[in-house]
C-alpha cells in the first residue's frame, strides 16, 4: 500500500512539473507582448523585457521560474490587472470565495444526488425514478451559465427573491444562487452514477442473501447497497472537479464574484499572462490532488483494488 | 415482459427432436440494438428534436427576407413577432407595454426572433449558429473516431512497451484539466474556428481511447483471434476486420457523448470571450453577447439558449438510448 501510494503521489509531482513546463512554453507563444502600449518605443520596450528578464534564453527563463515557483511560490507579477502586484497575491486573495463556493456546490449536489439516486436505483421503474432520471439528464445536459442565467433573471430579477449579482457584504445569502447553479451537474451526475452502481449491487449475490435472511428492505438498501454502490461514486469526484472548475468560470463572470474563476476570464480579455498562467496551475494543482486522494481512498476502501494493483 | 405467453410454446417432453431445434431466426447484432433504441422514448424524442433542429439550421436562414449578418441602424433592439401567434398576444412585438413594431411605425415587419443591438436579424442568426454547433459536433466525431479509436487500439493490441508508454502519456495529459488545455491553447492560437477544433483535436480523444483500449484488451484473448493468427491474418487484418466489428457498440456510446461535451466546449470558450469573431457567431456567442442586456431585452438571450439547451439534452438522450441499447447488462430493461 505504501508503495502504491508513494509511486502516485510521484506521478502526480512528474504532471504537475509536466504542466508547468507546458504552461511555460505556451507563455512564450501567446499572442502580443504584455506590454501592449502602442506609446512605448523599441528601446523602451527592451528595456522593459530587460527589466522582467524576458531577454534571456528559454532554459533559462524556465529554470529561475521553476526555482521562484517552487521555492517561494512567486509567480511573477501582473502586467495588466494590478501593475506590479505579485499575481500570487492576487489570486491568493481570491482563491477562498472560489474554493467556499465551489464545496457548498459540491456537498449540495452529491447530498441531492446520493437521495435521488437512492431513490431512483432502490424504485426501479416507478414515476419517482422516471422524475430522477429525467431530471439527472436536464442537469447533465444544461450548461451551468444557462441555468445561471435562469436563475438570476427569474429568482434575482423577476420575483427579487435574491440579488443578482454577488455581494461581498453578504457572502453566504448571495452565493445561494450561483451555489445551486453550480450544484446541478453534480447532483446529476452522482444521481446517474449512483442509480446504475445501486441496481448492480443490489442484484449481486450478497445483496441477495441479505433478503434472503430477512433483513428490511430500507437496511439492506442503506446498509449493504449504498454502502458497496458509494465506493464507486468516489471516482467521478475527479470529473466532478473539473466541471465545478469550468463552471465557476462562468457562473462568477455571471454573478459577478470575485473569484479566480473570473480573475481568470479578466485575464484572458487583458493578456495578462502571468495571472493566466497562475491559475491554469492552481485548476491542474487541484484537479491532480483530487485525484490523488481518490486513488488513495479507494486503495484504502476497497481492499479488492489494492489486491488487484499489487500494492 | 407481457408477450411472455406468446414467444413460449409447450414442447411435447418424449419429442427430443424438436426440443433440439431452434425455432425463429436469429437477429443480427445491429437491428437487435435498434430494436431496444427505438423503445426507449426518450432517446425518440431526441432524434426527432435533433432532425427538426438540423432542418431549421438547413433551411432556417432561406425562409425569411432578413440575413445573419446585413446592419441595419433602423430596426435595432426589436422583440420578436410572428404573424399569426401575435393575434393571440404572444410574440407580438412587445416588450411589456411598450410595442417598437407599433411606436416606430414598423407594422409590415416580422422579425420571428427580434433583432439584435446591430439590426441584425436573431432567426437567421440563430440558425447560422446551430449550423456551427453542428459542425463542432461532426469534427468532434472525427477526432474521436480517428485519433481516438485509432490510439486505443494500438496501445491495446501491441500491449508491453508501447502500451506502456502511451498509457504514460494518456496519464499525464488527462491530469491536466480540459478546461485549461482548451483555454490557453485558444488562447495562443488566438480565437477562431481552426484553434477551438485543434484545442478539441488535443484534448477530446482521451477517454475513447480508454474505452477501445480496454475492449480491445478484453477482446484480443478470445478464441476468434488466435483463430485469426493461426490463419496467417496479420495485425492490420485482425485490428480492422475482427475487432474493430466487435467494439463498435461502445465507440458508437462514446461517439455520441462526446457530441454534446464538444458543443459546451465551443459555447464556453464563447462565454469566456474566446469564441468565433464577428460576422460568424455560434449559440454560445449569441448567449454570450445576450445576457448584458438580459433584463431589457430577454429574446436576445432566450432563443439561444433554449435551441442549445434543447440540442444537448436531445444528444444527450440518444446517447443514453444507445448506451442502454448496446449494453447487454441492460437487456430487457
Amino acid at each position: 500500500m505504501t508503495k502504491f501510494i508513494a509511486k502516485r503521489i510521484l506521478l502526480s509531482l512528474a504532471t504537475l512539473f509536466v504542466i508547468l513546463f507546458i504552461l511555460f512554453l505556451l507563455l512564450q507563444f501567446m499572442p502580443g507582448s504584455p506590454f501592449n502600449d502602442e506609446k512605448l518605443t523599441a528601446a523602451q520596450q527592451a528595456v522593459l523585457m530587460a527589466k522582467y528578464g524576458l531577454d534571456k534564453p528559454f532554459f533559462i527563463r524556465f529554470w529561475i521560474y521553476l526555482q521562484n515557483v517552487v521555492l517561494r511560490g512567486d509567480f511573477g507579477i501582473s502586467y495588466a490587472i494590478k501593475k506590479d502586484m505579485l499575481v500570487s497575491g492576487i489570486v491568493i486573495a481570491r482563491l477562498g470565495t472560489s474554493v467556499r463556493i465551489g464545496l457548498q456546490a459540491l456537498l449540495l449536489g452529491v447530498s441531492l444526488g446520493v437521495l435521488f439516486g437512492v431513490i431512483s436505483g432502490s424504485k426501479r421503474n416507478t414515476w419517482m425514478d422516471s422524475m430522477a432520471t429525467v431530471a439527472a439528464v436536464i442537469g447533465v445536459s444544461i450548461p451551468s451559465y444557462v441555468l445561471a442565467l435562469v436563475l438570476s433573471f427569474v429568482l434575482g430579477y423577476k420575483f427579487r427573491i435574491f440579488s443578482i449579482t454577488y455581494q461581498v457584504d453578504q457572502p453566504l445569502w448571495s452565493s445561494i444562487l450561483p451555489t445551486i447553479a453550480l450544484s446541478f451537474f453534480v447532483m446529476a451526475q452522482t444521481t446517474r452514477f449512483l442509480r446504475t452502481e445501486l441496481i448492480e449491487v443490489l442484484a449481486s449475490d450478497y445483496v441477495k442473501l441479505v433478503d434472503a435472511k430477512g433483513v428490511a428492505r430500507p437496511k439492506v438498501i442503506l446498509r449493504h447497497g449504498l454502502r458497496n454502490a458509494m465506493i464507486s461514486v468516489i471516482t467521478i469526484l475527479g470529473p466532478l472537479t473539473v466541471n465545478l472548475m469550468t463552471g465557476s468560470l462562468v457562473v462568477e463572470r455571471v454573478y459577478g464574484i470575485p473569484g479566480i474563476g473570473s480573475l481568470l476570464v479578466e485575464g484572458i480579455q487583458v493578456n495578462d499572462y502571468n495571472v493566466i498562467i497562475m491559475i491554469a496551475f492552481v485548476y491542474s494543482a487541484l484537479y491532480i490532488f483530487v485525484n490523488l486522494i481518490v486513488d488513495i481512498l479507494y486503495g484504502v476502501i476497497d481492499p479488492r483494488i489494492r489486491v488487484a494493483k499489487g500494492g | 415482459m407481457d408477450d411472455r405467453k406468446e414467444r413460449f410454446n409447450r414442447v411435447q417432453l418424449r419429442d427430443s427432436k424438436q426440443q433440439e431445434m431452434l425455432v425463429g431466426s436469429t437477429t443480427p447484432f445491429l437491428k437487435d440494438a435498434w430494436r431496444r433504441f427505438t423503445k426507449n422514448k426518450g432517446a425518440l424524442v431526441g432524434l426527432v428534436a435533433i432532425a427538426v433542429i438540423f432542418l431549421f439550421a438547413l433551411i432556417g436562414p432561406y425562409i425569411n427576407e432578413h440575413a445573419y449578418n446585413v446592419l441595419d441602424k433602423i430596426h435595432i433592439n426589436l422583440p420578436p413577432r410572428i404573424p399569426f401567434l401575435e393575434k393571440l398576444g404572444i410574440f407580438d412585438g412587445s416588450e411589456g407595454n411598450y410595442n417598437p413594431y407599433i411606436e416606430k411605425g414598423f407594422t409590415n415587419d416580422y422579425f420571428w426572433f427580434g433583432t439584435d443591438v446591430l439590426g441584425r436579424d436573431l432567426w437567421d442568426r440563430v440558425w447560422m449558429g446551430t449550423r456551427i454547433s453542428f459542425y463542432i459536433a461532426m469534427v468532434a466525431v472525427g477526432i474521436d473516431m480517428v485519433i481516438g479509436i485509432g490510439y486505443g487500439m494500438v496501445s491495446g493490441f501491441f500491449g508491453g512497451k508501447v502500451d506502456m508508454v502511451m498509457q504514460r502519456i494518456v496519464e499525464i495529459l488527462s491530469g491536466i484539466p480540459n478546461l485549461v488545455v482548451v483555454t490557453l491553447f485558444v488562447l495562443v492560437l488566438k480565437p477562431g474556428m481552426v484553434s477551438i477544433i485543434l484545442a478539441l483535436m488535443i484534448t477530446g480523444w482521451i477517454s475513447m481511447s480508454r474505452v477501445v483500449r480496454s475492449q480491445v484488451l478484453k477482446m484480443k484473448e478470445h478464441e476468434f483471434i488466435l483463430a485469426a493468427k493461426t490463419l496467417g491474418a496479420n495485425s492490420f487484418v485482425i485490428l480492422f476486420k475482427e475487432l474493430l466489428p466487435n467494439i463498435i457498440g461502445q465507440i458508437i456510446v462514446m461517439t455520441m457523448f462526446s457530441i454534446p461535451n464538444a458543443i459546451f466546449y465551443e459555447s464556453f470558450l464563447a462565454f469566456i470571450g474566446l469564441g468565433l469573431q464577428p460576422p460568424l457567431a455560434s449559440l454560445g456567442v449569441l448567449i454570450a453577447d445576450g445576457y448584458r442586456a438580459m433584463i431589457t431585452h430577454p429574446h436576445l438571450v432566450i432563443f439561444p439558449t433554449v435551441v442549445l439547451s434543447v440540442l444537448m439534452l436531445s444528444f444527450n438522450l440518444i446517447a443514453d438510448g444507445l448506451r442502454d441499447a448496446f449494453d447487454p447488462k441492460m437487456k430487457g430493461f
